[in-house]
């Protein structure tokens, strides 16, 4: 897709999103569609450290809490508008990012998978022990009284999140397209030979966990005015994990597309599940869809796709 | 030919546990020169290759290159100074295209960018002949190619100083002379070159001066003929 063409798709769709925000339809649309947006961001953030540069990051979890966190945390303290929680979740989780990828990058592999497993354990017990965030018991925030723009704050944060999601993917498709992206999956193919061809490994290492991180935290940003509530348990929640992992691994990892297909299908299926059958078949239903791609289109949608029509003989 | 020295391995050592694999080798390399390593396996050529290019470090001694001391620069800077080697065992960033994995060194290394890399790339790859397979995936390259893909994606870095680490394994014997051709012209533009080599013909027809290395140790350094006629060379690869 050509810049031209990506920054029209773009406009389209905030277009698009923030008139349908408008329409005032029936809340529970805008609550669902909120989930799959949040999944687009969770999805396309995880890929651009574990798909681009091949580091597999299963504290998903941690980095989004984080970003709920610091909204909470500035909500209660400066009663600081939306902006302010999204800017400062987005920077605070780039931070931890940037952390936790000098501590651990020097691991390759599984070392680091294990670690960024460690790093949700650890900073879900000191929530769960942090008194003023709510503790283990969680804390309830009140909206603003009047939402702007919008009818109902669900409503305009539908609107936000639409806004974040083309935001993620714009910063993917921009270092998918640069000599970071190119550097990005030199490491990916073999460090060592990235390294000894001039690339910075560590630096662009860091700036993945860096860039991963913070789009991460701004996902997680918008959700205690989102819900109202926020527990350690439900934004610590193993899904958040396995679902960035898995949607761009059905949808493919290679591409910017794959993260966003997968989260619009994989979030779907489970929102209409939820409805449809039960909450708790959700982890099941991923768990099945990704067991079948890793053995049937190891490259996600977008692999089989491109297999499919360099058959074709066009 | 100059006797400027261009590299120069000060008593380098390289310890893996207990075991010294490089034991205080110097050695030193003149600008411009085409130089040979050679050792029976295990006798630590590529271990000390690894210490000069920054993929390991060494443990003790020093590595200057040109005036500058490079002993703990990481690999990227060395090669950014100028230092390229290719890989005994084929490294390719198997997802990239041919001409891909050779964009790497040239954007990252020699500061090269837009349509100029990519006329540059497409030159060195039909001067290794693999222009042909430009745009194929190199993961789907035959053993060989991608042996030639090693060489092609060193010389895109624009090295001062290149490292052929058993680059003509498993070649043809023309294709072993086209390589050496390759090297020779690389040589002549002022590229200093040392060759790592099982293939005797090739290094000693190739070297001016050649480095033998035996359990960790430097046991003969001269010419090619002074080293055909060398006791120690002719022990450690035949035995008594």
């Amino acid at each position: 897709m050509s810049g031209r063409a990506f920054a029209v798709a773009a406009v389209v769709v905030i277009a698009g999103g923030l008139l349908v925000a408008g329409l005032g339809l029936n809340q529970y649309y805008y609550f669902a569609a909120y989930v799959v947006l949040q999944y687009v961001v969770l999805a396309t953030a995880w890929n651009i450290l574990g798909g681009y540069t091949g580091y597999v990051n299963f504290g998903t979890p941690a980095f989004f809490a984080l970003g709920a966190y610091t909204a909470v945390v500035l909500i209660k303290w400066l009663k600081a508008p939306l902006l302010a929680q999204l800017v400062a979740g987005a920077v605070v989780a780039g931070l931890l990012g940037l952390a936790i990828g000098y501590l651990t990058l020097r691991l390759r592999g599984v070392f680091f998978s294990i670690a960024t497993l460690a790093l949700t354990v650890v900073l879900q017990t000191m929530f769960v022990n942090w008194e003023y965030t709510g503790g283990a018991r969680g804390i309830s925030l009140a909206r603003p009284a009047t939402a702007p723009f919008y009818g109902s704050y669900v409503q305009f944060v539908f609107a936000v999140m639409v806004i974040l999601a083309v935001l993620a993917v714009a910063t993917a498709w921009c270092i998918e397209r640069s000599w970071i992206g190119r550097g990005f999956a030199a490491i990916r193919d073999n460090e060592e030979a990235a390294e000894c061809m001039g690339v910075p490994t560590l630096r662009l290492k860091l700036l993945a966990t860096t860039v991963s991180g913070m789009l991460m935290g701004l996902a997680g940003a918008p959700f205690p005015f989102y819900i109202t509530f926020v527990e350690p348990a439900s934004v610590f929640d193993l899904n958040y994990a396995v679902n960035s992992l898995a949607m761009p691994m059905i949808g493919g990892t290679t591409t910017w597309v794959g993260p966003v297909i997968g989260a619009v299908l994989l979030g779907s299926a489970q929102q209409i599940a939820t409805v449809t059958i039960s909450s708790e078949l959700n982890l099941l239903l991923v768990g099945v869809i990704l067991v079948a791609f890793v053995i049937l289109a190891p490259e996600g949608i977008v692999g089989l796709v491109r297999r499919l029509s360099r058959r074709d003989p066009a | 030919m100059s006797a400027e020295v261009f590299l120069d391995v000060q008593s380098v050592t390289k310890r893996f546990g207990g075991f010294a694999a490089l034991n205080g080798v110097s050695l030193s390399v003149r600008r411009g020169e085409r130089f040979g390593l050679i050792g029976p396996n295990g006798s630590g050529k590529t271990t000390l290759i690894n210490c000069v290019s920054g993929t390991l470090r060494a443990d003790g001694g020093r590595i200057v290159f040109g005036d500058q001391d490079i002993t703990t620069l990481p690999a990227h800077r060395r090669t950014r100074l100028g230092i390229a080697r290719s890989f005994q065992i084929p490294k390719p960033f198997m997802s990239m295209t041919v001409v891909d994995n050779l964009l790497i060194p040239l954007e990252y290394a020699a500061g090269g960018h837009g349509a100029a890399a990519m006329d540059e790339a497409m030159s060195i790859l039909r001067l290794m002949g693999l222009d042909a397979k430009a745009r194929v995936r190199s993961g789907a390259l035959t053993q060989i190619e991608m042996r030639k893909l090693e060489l092609a994606r060193a010389m895109a870095a624009r090295p001062k100083l290149l490292v052929s680490d058993e680059a003509m394994a498993g070649l043809s014997s023309n294709e072993v002379d086209d390589i050496l051709a390759i090297l020779f012209r690389l040589n002549e533009t002022g590229i200093t070159v040392i060759m790592i080599e099982h293939i005797m013909r090739a290094v000693m027809r190739f070297s001016e001066r050649i480095a033998v290395l035996d359990a960790g140790e430097k046991i003969a350094e001269g010419g090619p003929d002074q080293i055909l006629a060398d006791k120690r060379v002719e022990k450690a690869y035949l035995g008594e």
